[in-house]
């Protein structure tokens, strides 16, 4: 299966070509098959390749070279595929949790007049992001990095004909392109100072090169600018709330599963860059628990039912990159994953809402749906009490992770672990109000139309989901419950060359180890944290019907249009780059430049115009100036002298 | 330098050679008829001959006389080109005017 696994990224790309070329020629039903087999299979022989690698023994990756692409005299890049714990784990989110987003779209998107362009775009997305994680080098990784961006671009913007759809799309691109001016210059230092781009060579070449700790953090830093566009981290997270835009199947995938992630894959990739710079470390630390509070306060009081869920995928993102700020991998892995399945599992099941209404995405206008459509409440409550981080579902043993190990890094652990809590509070809290609201609550549904439940392609993926969402979160326990950790065994050969690294730099962060009775009770106060947000959501949304937290005045109002953060990029980005624009369109280009180029064009126009009537046809003519000529250069050899 | 040949000064040869130079240039310039145009031009060309064969003589070296041959050879070849087109022109156009013939200016 190893041997095999250049087929995994060969079959998306196939896919995306079939149904891309042959739109307008297959059936939907047929087109959307393909697109679905093209990441099942892949998924198939990743969980085989699973099986052979053995990745709890092995410790080497296996490499799979495919072809050179660029060599020039030491530059060497080239398509190749590294296989290891990372990437293995990395791809088996993506195809089995993109197979099952790809079995619900055929159902979600059935009877829209471009399933097959969204079925290639979306096998268009996996293939890069297989590239993405499965490449040994940082080149093809960037390819993979533009190749997502391009496709998020192409499925945001997938109603173009809507302005707001094709504008979300525009922003998620150019937001993008920002954070990557980061990778690229990130790449640039890794190349001039290790002398190649292949992560292992890196982490050989960069050993003992004692200069190498002295541009870390730098190096840290750019990587980091390119996570923060792509994992939207403050300030460049404004495109995840936007890009819901897009068809809800392209939410679950790109802002849960897969494309947001790749900012925490990237630093767990080059984790041998930053497990030396802890200065940067800890600015990530601060930029994600910001970003986890700051995004979970704005969920508090939208009303678009994705809006809320993309501000808490923002929000649960700056979670993961407060673990990796905290130098703390495993628990960003591990995060990364149970939000994939449940974050995965909500949009879905926000889809299916969205579906049985006819398009409603106003919770407003939504209620009473518990037992209407049944798979789907049920489903949805199991991944809310996942996010909010119930025990014993998923995200509690993850979210839980993260806050411990923040709360034993360093001096400002617990300033961090106080942020993160408080961002757990607020999760808890609004994924409820949601709960209720929906579910529960007040029927506002519209009368006319007959709430129906989803069909089998759609409900079936959301069972699977909700399973993994309740019990995924076993991989990795606490010590006064069960005390398992597969993950940190599983990804210790990943992080062992990058730890060695450090400790012989001394930059390495000693986790403080927790006593037991301190883990514990760190876990019970974010459980009750938890607690507390549902019994308000609880008393304020269900018992008393209350709108006190819907009228928006004063801060509320700051809340409801989430700090006006879109109005001020407005005001200090997009308008004076619009002013400037347009000054350099009308005034420099039109007024200036366009006349004097125009005006060297015209001015040859009249010469000629004026040359034409030498030719006038008559030979005696030309004699005469054959004549004249020769006698002008004969006056000039003359006078000269010769 | 032997400025008289044949009893002739050099100057009287090269004055002449200037007259024919002169008329054949006047003539290409001012007549209409494309024959004589043609005429005109071998009488340049000969003037040019006479003055080769005169610095030849004069100089007592053979080069001017040579570069004759060659200027007589491509005259030859220039007239019968030359002809060819003015009979086919001749017949197109019925006329020999070279006014008339102005159907490839702008």
């Amino acid at each position: 299966m190893l041997d095999l696994f250049p087929i995994v990224v060969l079959l998306p790309l196939l896919g995306f070509l079939h149904n891309g070329l042959l739109k307008d020629k297959i059936p939907h039903r047929f087109a959307g098959a393909i697109g679905t087999l093209a990441v099942f299979i892949p998924f198939l022989i990743t969980l085989g390749a699973f099986n052979e690698f053995n990745p709890i023994e092995r410790t080497a990756p296996h490499l799979v070279p495919v072809f050179d692409w660029i060599v020039i005299g030491n530059f060497k890049s080239s398509f190749g595929y590294q296989i290891d714990q990372l990437s293995l784990y990395m791809t088996l989110i993506i195809t089995g949790i993109g197979s099952l987003i790809h079995l619900y779209s055929m159902g979600y998107m059935k009877g829209n007049k471009g399933y097959n362009r969204f079925f290639a775009y979306l096998n268009l997305f996996i293939f890069c992001m297989l590239n993405l994680v499965l490449s040994d080098n940082l080149v093809l990784t960037f390819l993979g990095w533009e190749g997502v961006g391009l496709a998020s671009y192409l499925l945001i913007g997938f109603d173009f004909d809507k302005a707001s759809a094709a504008e979300a799309g525009m922003k998620a691109f150019i937001l993008n392109r920002i954070g990557d001016v980061g990778f690229i210059l990130g790449t640039g230092f890794l190349f001039w100072l290790g002398g190649s781009l292949q992560y292992l060579t890196l982490q050989t070449n960069l050993n003992g090169l004692g200069i190498f700790s002295e541009y870390a953090n730098l190096i840290a830093l750019f990587f980091f600018i390119a996570a923060m566009g792509k994992s939207a981290q403050i300030p460049l997270y404004v495109w995840l709330p936007d890009a819901m835009a897009g068809p809800t199947p392209v939410s679950a995938l790109i802002h849960a599963a897969t494309m947001v992630t790749a900012g925490v894959f990237l630093i767990v990739r080059l984790n041998f860059v930053f497990y030396l710079a802890p200065d940067t470390s800890f600015f990530i630390a601060c930029i994600g628990a910001s970003t986890a509070l700051f995004a979970a306060t704005i969920g508090l009081l939208q009303n678009d039912i994705k809006k809320i869920l993309a501000y808490s995928t923002v929000s649960q993102l700056g979670f993961m990159f407060l673990a990796m700020g905290s130098m703390s991998y495993v628990a960003g892995l591990f995060h990364l994953m149970t939000h994939a399945f449940f974050k995965a599992l909500l949009f879905l099941g926000a889809g299916s809402v969205i579906h049985a209404l006819h398009h409603e995405q106003n919770i407003k206008h939504m209620g009473k749906l518990f037992g209407k459509i049944k798979v789907t409440s049920i489903t949805f409550l199991l991944g809310t009490l996942a996010i909010a981080g119930f025990f014993p579902f998923s995200g509690f043993f993850s979210k839980d992770l993260i806050l411990e190990k923040t709360y034993s890094y360093g001096a400002f652990g617990s300033v961090l672990w106080t942020v993160g809590v408080v961002a757990a509070f607020f999760t808890s809290f609004y994924m409820f109000r949601l709960v209720f609201v929906v579910f529960f609550g007040k029927d506002n549904t519209d009368s006319h139309h007959k709430i129906h439940e989803s069909p089998w392609t759609m409900t079936f993926p959301l069972v699977i989901l909700a399973i993994g969402a309740v019990f995924v979160g076993f991989l990795q326990t606490p010590h006064f419950f069960l005390h398992i950790d597969s993950l940190e065994q599983y990804f210790a050969p990943v992080l062992r060359s990058g730890l060695e690294l450090a400790t012989e730099n001394g930059t390495l962060v000693k986790h403080m180890e927790l006593t037991h009775d301190v883990e514990f009770t760190l876990a019970m106060f974010s459980l009750g944290v938890a607690s507390v947000g549902l019994i308000i959501a609880y008393w304020v949304y269900q018992k008393k019907q209350s709108q006190v937290l819907e009228e928006h005045t004063g801060f509320r109002k700051i809340l409801f249009h989430k700090y006006y953060i879109d109005e001020l990029y407005d005001l200090f980005f997009v308008k004076p780059y619009v002013f400037v624009s347009k000054l350099i369109a009308y005034t420099i280009d039109t007024k200036i430049l366009d006349r004097f180029f125009i005006g060297i064009g015209g001015s040859f126009g009249v010469i000629a115009n004026g040359l034409r009537r030498l030719q006038s046809g008559f030979i005696g003519d030309y004699a005469l100036y054959v004549v004249l000529g020769t006698f002008c250069i004969l006056v000039y050899l003359l006078t000269r002298g010769v | 330098m032997n400025p008289v040949i044949g009893g002739i000064p050099v100057q009287y040869l090269l004055g002449l050679a200037g007259i024919l130079f002169s008329i054949g240039v006047l003539g290409v310039l001012i007549r209409r008829n494309i024959v004589i145009i043609f005429m005109s031009v071998e009488l340049i060309l000969n003037s040019v001959n006479l003055v080769f064969v005169t610095f030849s003589k004069a100089l007592s070296h053979i080069n001017g006389e040579t570069i004759v041959f060659f200027v007589m050879a491509i005259a030859a070849a220039e007239a019968a080109v030359g002809l060819a087109l003015v009979i086919a022109i001749f017949r197109h156009k019925k006329s020999t005017n070279v006014d008339e013939l102005q159907s490839m200016r702008w």
